[in-house]
């Protein structure tokens, strides 16, 4: 899933590095917002949880497997900006520490796990929300149609950045139709645990799930009284 | 679990590779990668220069080759697209070992194999020789925001907090007869997943509470004077 080094040309590889920054800049800027100055420890614990999320393999299809890439799924939870930032810390960690992603690739890996899927995500999500009846029961299935989008498009981004720096002679809309298909499918492992995961998040600890904030804070306190009955 | 254990690919020792500046190590990289990356795909004498490059200052830092080599299986995804590359490239066609594969997308191949492998080992030279606390000081010192550096240093503190959490969870899942391979068993995964998430979320929310109490102001003193 990650690009590793030399699979996109030089310049490329640069643009995208440029991309990233600016991306990971506005959302540094924007996560304030989103959480005040709570940000660093609760961006890092988040960025823990989407690692410990990907470590989860699903089956895809001929004994390979994909795992999540959790971009709409941590857009959902904890709101686009933040999102961005553990994603990238994410990819930073991974790309650093852990040697998986080239390390001119960086900017690429940002730009498709962290920008464009968070970024498709929280906008299909944000989307749904307006359309569908205004309920928290449809934050999950929103979520989820998110999830699914998000990961085709990454992969349509990809497919256009190798047509523009890639290395190998390969029939482009042979790339397009690979590369489609088989993140469809991963889109939809993608979609399942994500609508699953923000459901059962949503079932327990609403107020958590920054997709479902305006859902939460419309709901009204109501006191019940016991109906005292006069002897 | 102390602040200071290494991560999981760190190799202890001494070497100049070890205590060089860790800023300095991570420019060499992204330098040295973007050379062998802007390499044109026909020039092996540079690949063999760059692959000496980097085997002599893995030599240096005293790391075993064996204790890279497994570790390199991160590559195998890629390498098995670049196995493919020949075969769905278009040009001339040539034989190779009784295999007709296009001969532009063989060369592609072995420049993408030969480019992918020195940056896997490359990356995992720096992961190896470099301790995550240094890390974070080199990526301050190079001008990372502060922001992602304390992002980053809370991950990398509690990776192992989460993942050893999570395999708990699956442990505990497995005994009582859960298969996290088969989609059955998804939505009942799911929600540990969910769990898991309420779970960091929270332990986030008590360690901002416990920095406050100890006078968080939004710079980590720790990571800039150490």
């Amino acid at each position: 899933m990650h690009v590793p080094d030399g699979f996109l040309d030089a310049p490329t590889s640069l643009a995208t590095g440029v991309v990233a920054v600016g991306g990971v800049a506005l959302a540094l800027r924007g996560a304030r917002r989103e959480l005040d100055d709570r940000t660093a420890p609760m961006a890092g614990l988040v960025a823990t949880f989407v690692f410990a999320a990907q470590m989860i393999n699903f089956p895809v299809g001929a004994g390979t497997s994909g795992h999540l890439m959790g971009g709409a799924l941590a857009a959902v939870l904890v709101g686009p900006w933040t999102a961005i930032l553990c994603m990238a810390v994410v990819l930073l960690v991974q790309g650093l520490l852990m040697a998986d992603g080239g390390i001119t690739a960086l900017g690429t890996n940002i730009t498709l796990m962290g920008l464009i899927t968070v970024g498709v995500g929280w906008g299909v999500f944000v989307v749904l929300r307006r359309v569908l009846p205004s309920r928290i029961s449809m934050v999950a299935p929103s979520a989820a149609f998110a999830a699914f989008v998000s990961v085709p498009i990454a992969a349509l981004v990809f497919t256009g950045l190798f047509a523009v720096g890639g290395t190998a002679p390969v029939d482009l809309q042979a790339v397009l139709i690979a590369m489609l298909g088989w993140h469809t499918l991963i889109g939809l492992g993608e979609a399942a645990v994500t609508g699953l995961v923000v459901g059962s998040v949503v079932a327990t600890r609403p107020d958590l799930v920054h997709g479902a904030r305006p859902f939460v804070a419309a709901r009204d306190l109501e006191i019940r009284v016991p109906q005292v009955v006069a002897p | 679990m102390g602040a200071g254990h290494g991560h999981r690919l760190f190799f202890h020792g001494h070497s100049a590779v070890h205590r060089a500046p860790a800023h300095l190590k991570l420019l060499a990289l992204v330098g040295f990668m973007l050379v062998v990356v802007a390499t044109p795909r026909d020039w092996y004498a540079a690949y063999a220069v760059e692959a000496i490059v980097l085997l002599a200052v893995i030599a240096l830092s005293g790391v075993p080759v064996g204790y890279l080599a497994p570790r390199m299986v991160i590559e195998l995804p890629f390498a098995l697209f670049a196995v493919l590359v020949p075969f769905i490239s278009h040009g001339p066609r040539i034989e190779v070992l009784g295999v007709t594969v296009s001969e532009p997308g063989l060369y592609a191949a072995i420049a993408l194999l030969i480019k992918g492998t020195i940056g896997v080992l490359a990356s995992l030279t720096l992961a190896a020789t470099t301790e995550p606390q240094d890390l974070l000081r080199g990526l301050q010192r190079l001008r990372m925001p502060d922001l992602i550096v304390q992002i980053m240093g809370f991950m990398i503190r509690y990776l192992d907090v989460v993942t050893a959490e999570l395999t708990r969870m699956m442990t505990a899942l497995k005994s009582r007869g859960c298969d996290p391979r088969s989609p059955r068993h998804w939505p009942v995964l799911a929600r540990s997943l969910g769990a898991l998430f309420i779970r960091s979320y929270e332990r986030g929310e008590r360690v901002h509470l416990a920095m406050l109490s100890r006078g968080y102001d939004g710079r980590l003193p720790s990571v800039e004077n150490a």
